[in-house]
């Protein structure tokens, strides 16, 4: 047991469980700031809608699509010479923010839009016909009346990117994934992995939980 | 107050184009309970969704509160569209807010202050009765309770106009009822004018003044409810006068009274307005001497007067009979013999 104490370097997996959390929450803040933002345009956009425009529907659902089938450590390649010249590096935490948020954001845009397709459009067309500008429609009726399957969205979407930072840990960006690879795989000890396992479930489970207690909480129908 | 000029509406559509109103011309005065009645896909809903802009005509005008909606367009439409107030058939409400915060909602539109809202938010529960209910989501209230909150958010703004589409076709007939007693009341208290569309007969009995009969796009017949019971001309307005005057299964009971009646004769009256008022039996038997025995019958009120048939049959002197149907017909009752036994 004792054994098992030294093996873990406990100081060590501190800092990583911090690295993996700073990374999810910046990336599943910008993530649900620009996935709402395209999901509402794709929404708003599409036909019989108060923005409807083809061409810009066509084009934005177009790049969503794109970003949302390229594998994600593909993704993260494809973005080093992107990240380099927006950080100057390619390591640590900070570096992995840019693809974390890339690949979750049209992920979570398409959820998004599937949300705001549940509104009833009677209750949009009842605010136009009390007067409602475009900024009533969207900030009081589509975000308020969908707000339990855009919490539940990004949850998912969160819990995602939990496993999208341990696997950009190990081409540097620090966090659980990193710690596992480096102590444990390499340090050929697998208790180590073990340990670094129980870390990220930990942290999933949580966030399930908060996710799950919000979207109960808002659902009132 | 609302006036329609010469208005089409025209649906592209796949196979051709879709002429869902065509044609239409109407006048609706200052605090009228206004009808239109016609079956599903007539274009009643494209009628009413043009009067406050929620559709735009192909062609022609409509004027609504002194303002040309089918002219206006941003800023200028949604301040009208706050004087022109609308009810739906799914009712419509925000499910994430409660009941307050429904009817709070077109205050919040309106700009107005969040404790002038609170006010005038416990004002609009007081008038649809709902008090007790106002926490309470929409997903924990009747149907009818539905439509009150839809009604109390409709006069938040204290519109000119109030647009009902179907308004209680979701709603059992007790629940119709309460929800078109408040319609009246609401009409008589705020001299609200008020343009109903529906496909039950009963329900423009019950509370229009005006009705306009609507088939394929066109206005068919036009008058007051009581003129348009008594005379209705073309044969769809017939079917739907036939849905509230005549009893259920009238032929089918008619022939039945034959078969049990074989002496004297079977008299369909028909009553109208006044006429519904006067103790017309028990004057029959005082001056006839006839065997007067009522069969059947119903009367039906609308706001301007009742209309209503009854079936009797008659039995004694041939001339004595004749006398009791030409007294009948001298108190402008319509009489119609059905058979003589
Ligand atoms: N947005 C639209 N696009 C194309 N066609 C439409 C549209 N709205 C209505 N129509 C068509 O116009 C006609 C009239 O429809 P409308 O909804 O006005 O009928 P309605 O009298 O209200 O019927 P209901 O009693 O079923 O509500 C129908 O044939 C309908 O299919
Ligand atoms: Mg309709």
């Amino acid at each position: 047991m004792a054994d098992f104490m030294e093996m873990v370097k406990w100081d060590k997996l501190m800092e990583a469980t911090r690295e993996t959390m700073y990374m999810t929450s910046i990336s599943v803040f910008a993530t649900f700031v620009l996935g709402l933002l395209l999901g509402l345009l794709l929404f708003l956009t599409d036909k019989g809608n108060i923005w409807a425009n083809r061409t810009v529907n066509v084009v934005v659902g177009g790049i969503v699509n794109i970003f949302r089938s390229i594998p994600f450590i593909i993704l993260v390649v494809l973005l080093i010479p992107f990240t380099k010249l927006l950080l100057g590096t390619i390591l640590g935490a900070n570096a992995a923010l840019p693809a974390l948020i890339i690949g979750a954001a049209p992920f979570y845009a398409r959820m998004v839009e599937i949300a705001l397709r549940e509104i009833d459009k009677g209750v949009i067309e009842a605010s136009q016909s009390m007067g409602a500008t475009h900024g009533h429609i969207i900030f009081k009726v589509l975000i308020p009346e969908s707000l339990p399957a855009l919490i539940s969205g990004i949850t998912v979407t969160a819990i995602s990117l939990i496993g999208f930072t341990a696997m950009a840990g190990i081409i540097g960006a620090g966090g659980l994934g990193n710690f596992a690879y480096l102590y444990g795989f390499q340090g050929n000890k697998p208790i180590v992995t073990l340990v670094a396992t129980i870390a990220i479930l930990i942290i999933v489970f949580i966030v399930q939980f908060i996710g799950d207690y919000f979207t109960k909480k808002t659902d009132k129908r | 107050m609302i006036s329609i000029k010469k208005v089409s509406k025209i649906f592209p559509s796949k196979q051709g184009h879709l002429k869902a109103v065509d044609d239409v011309n109407l006048e609706i005065q200052e605090g009228e309970i206004f009808g239109v009645i016609g079956y599903s896909g007539a274009g009643k809903s494209t009628l009413i969704r043009m009067l406050n802009g929620l559709e735009l005509p192909t062609d022609g005008t409509v004027t609504v509160a002194g303002r040309v909606i089918s002219k206006i367009k941003g800023a200028e439409l949604r301040k009208a569209r706050q004087e022109i107030s609308m009810i739906f058939q799914h009712f419509n409400l925000l499910w994430s807010r409660t009941v307050s915060e429904n009817i709070a909602f077109p205050l919040e539109i309106a700009g107005v202050n969040s404790s002038q809202r609170k006010k005038r938010v416990q004002e609009l529960i007081k008038l649809v009765g709902l008090e007790g209910r106002e926490n309470a989501y929409p997903s924990q209230l009747s149907g009818g309770q539905k439509q009150r909150v839809g009604i109390a958010r409709a006069l938040a703004n204290n519109p000119k106009v109030l647009l009902c589409d179907e308004a209680t076709s979701a709603l059992d007939p007790q629940t119709t009822d309460s929800i078109l007693d408040l319609l009246v009341d609401i009409n008589k208290r705020l001299g609200l004018t008020i343009v109903l569309i529906t496909h039950e007969m009963h329900v423009i009995r019950k509370i229009c003044h005006r009705v306009a009969v609507m088939e394929s796009g066109s206005v068919v017949e036009l008058g007051p409810v009581l003129d348009v019971f008594k005379n209705p001309e073309q044969p769809i307005t017939k079917r739907f006068v036939q849905q509230v005057t005549e009893p259920e299964e009238t032929k089918e009971t008619t022939q039945h009274l034959l078969e049990l009646y074989p002496h004297g004769c079977v008299v369909q009256l028909s009553f109208v307005g006044e006429t519904t008022e006067q103790p017309l039996i028990t004057n029959v038997i005082r001056n006839c001497d006839v065997v007067v025995n009522i069969l059947q019958g119903k009367i039906s009120h609308t706001q301007n007067g009742s209309y209503g048939t009854l079936f009797i049959h008659l039995d004694g002197q041939v001339s004595e009979i004749q006398k009791a149907i030409d007294y009948i017909h001298s108190q402008q009752v319509g009489v119609e013999v059905i058979s003589n036994g």
